[in-house]
């Protein structure tokens, strides 16, 4: 679960990207972050993956307070998030088995069960058989999905995604947006920043809709 | 435990495969490395043998006490029982027909010893004191010195003193090249680190931004300048030791010539493992120097 109350980003040099921000996401739930370019899509999406850190109010996920958690202790909030970025953060001198690995290789798992389990999550986004390819090789669908397989690749109890369909074509951007439904529909709480129409209306009223950093 | 070490594991990996990656750069880092450590480690083995050279020599380490020429048997005795009673020293009788012996056998003096018309040398006693210090041997011969029919104590001490001032200055010298040594490796290893930090920020930031603690970020660094210094270190030794090769027959040569022989030592197992230590330690600081400063600005 969940909870953001009175939740602010104030950047320094002044600008405010998120501000007064108070939502509940259940657990499991999937819920859409929409808005005009510049509306704080991003900022809230890392603030809900402690990748930033609130400037004011209070973000609780599954029971801990973000806002007041030590620096040292962030990285291991982290791990329970899967974030699937804007521009996918792909590592572009690995192959795409050694891109699923490093969630994996950073939490320490034994390389042999931490193969095995990014094999499993390359054939859920049906990319195993691609896994010694290089990123560069792949089309921009398939890398939107090796992103995915990554994120997921923990077991992740929410699954953060900033605008994964951002520069993909009709069709791959519903094939993305149908694996997050799918992760949602077993249960992991499904956050993704969008400009998709269709898919805004799919998830009504579960969608958070901002305009200079306020939602509305 | 098990997440630990795997995580070690894979950071020492990630290192090798770094050097391996690039092995012109490595080996050039490498050359730099061991050349640098081969100065202060090549005055270390040089000075170690003249350490050696000056404990061997012989008459540095000797005290020749001579008796008075009217000394009786018994006043001998007496003072060859004081010196037996010394338990830090060993001692050896010269009679004085021995010593004449000696002297006559010594070239060109035999026909001088025959004209003499009775043996004007003295008994005496060498006496070589376990500590061979300059303050030792000065306090030894001012108490032989003060024993009855002792009549002279010969101690080569001015030549000892300089030796020990010229081992101590040397000692000195080396001590100040290999701090100098030591942080211009800090400073190459930290260069390094730095170029190899900006050139993986992607993966560092994406890392950072997935879970990584720092402690697993810095790792594969840490492991690389260990590494590289410590290969670095046995670089540096294999050249001592090759050095050590090409001067020793030389020396030895120079050594015959003046009717000695001397042999030079090259750096045993341990302390070409403690250079190897010493270039793990200093690269191991320049990593941690450079990541530390590096990773800031990745806050």
């Amino acid at each position: 679960m969940i909870v953001a109350s009175h939740l602010g980003k104030r950047y320094p040099g002044g600008y405010e990207a998120v501000s007064d921000a108070s939502f509940v996401i259940d657990a499991g739930q999937m819920v859409l972050v929409t808005g005009h370019s510049g509306a704080g899509k991003t900022t809230l999406i890392k603030l809900i993956a402690s990748i930033e850190r609130p400037t004011s109010g209070s973000l609780v996920v599954n029971g801990q307070n973000l806002s007041a958690l030590r620096r040292s202790a962030l990285p291991y909030v982290r791990r329970h998030f899967g974030m699937v970025f804007q521009d996918q953060k792909l590592l572009f001198d690995r192959s795409v088995l050694d891109n699923v690995l490093l969630p994996l290789q950073i939490v320490g798992l034994p390389h042999r069960e931490a193969t095995r389990r990014a094999q499993a999550a390359l054939d859920k986004v049906g990319l195993l058989a691609r896994e010694k390819a290089r990123p560069i090789a792949l089309s921009g669908g398939e890398q939107q999905r090796l992103a995915i397989a990554r994120a997921v690749v923990n077991r992740p109890t929410v699954l953060v995604a900033d605008e994964p369909t951002a520069n993909l074509d009709r069709e791959s951007a519903t094939d993305i947006l149908e694996i997050f439904a799918d992760f949602h529909r077993v249960g992991v709480t499904v956050v993704v920043a969008t400009h998709d129409q269709a898919w805004v209306e799919r998830c009504a009223p579960h969608v958070l809709r901002l305009d200079h950093g306020r939602l509305v | 435990m098990n997440a630990w070490l795997t995580q070690h594991r894979a950071a020492m990996v990630a290192a090798l495969r770094r050097l391996v990656a690039a092995p012109f750069n490595t080996l050039l880092s490498l050359l730099a490395i061991g050349i640098t450590l081969t100065l202060p480690a090549l005055g270390y083995v040089v000075l170690d043998n003249l350490r050696e050279l000056g404990n061997s020599a012989s008459g540095v380490q000797q005290i020749s006490v001579f008796m008075a020429n009217g000394a009786s048997r018994n006043e001998v005795e007496a003072i060859e029982k004081r010196l037996q009673a010394l338990s830090t020293v060993r001692t050896r009788f010269v009679s004085r027909d021995e010593a004449l012996k000696h002297l006559q056998q010594s070239e060109g003096m035999a026909d001088l010893v025959a004209s003499l018309p009775s043996n004007p040398l003295p008994d005496a006693f060498i006496v070589e004191p376990a500590d061979s210090t300059p303050a030792n041997l000065e306090k030894l011969k001012a108490q032989f010195a003060a024993w009855p029919k002792v009549a002279h104590v010969q101690l080569d001490s001015a030549w000892v003193a300089r030796f020990d001032a010229f081992l101590r200055l040397g000692k000195l010298a080396l001590l100040t090249l290999a701090g100098l040594i030591g942080a211009g490796l800090v400073a190459v290893t930290f260069g390094t680190i730095r170029l190899q930090v900006v050139a993986q920020s992607a993966e560092i930031e994406l890392a950072r931004m997935i879970g990584a603690t720092d402690a697993f970020i810095r790792r594969p660094f840490y492991y690389f300048g260990a590494l590289q210094g410590a290969l670095g270190g046995l670089l540096g030794a294999a050249l001592v030791v090759g050095a050590m090769q090409l001067l020793s027959p030389p020396v030895g040569e120079l050594a015959a010539l003046y009717g000695g022989s001397f042999v030079l030592h090259p750096p045993g197992g341990l302390e070409i493992a403690a250079l190897s230590a010493i270039g793990a330690v200093l690269g191991w600081l320049g990593a941690q120097l450079s990541v530390s400063l590096s990773l800031r600005n990745f806050d």
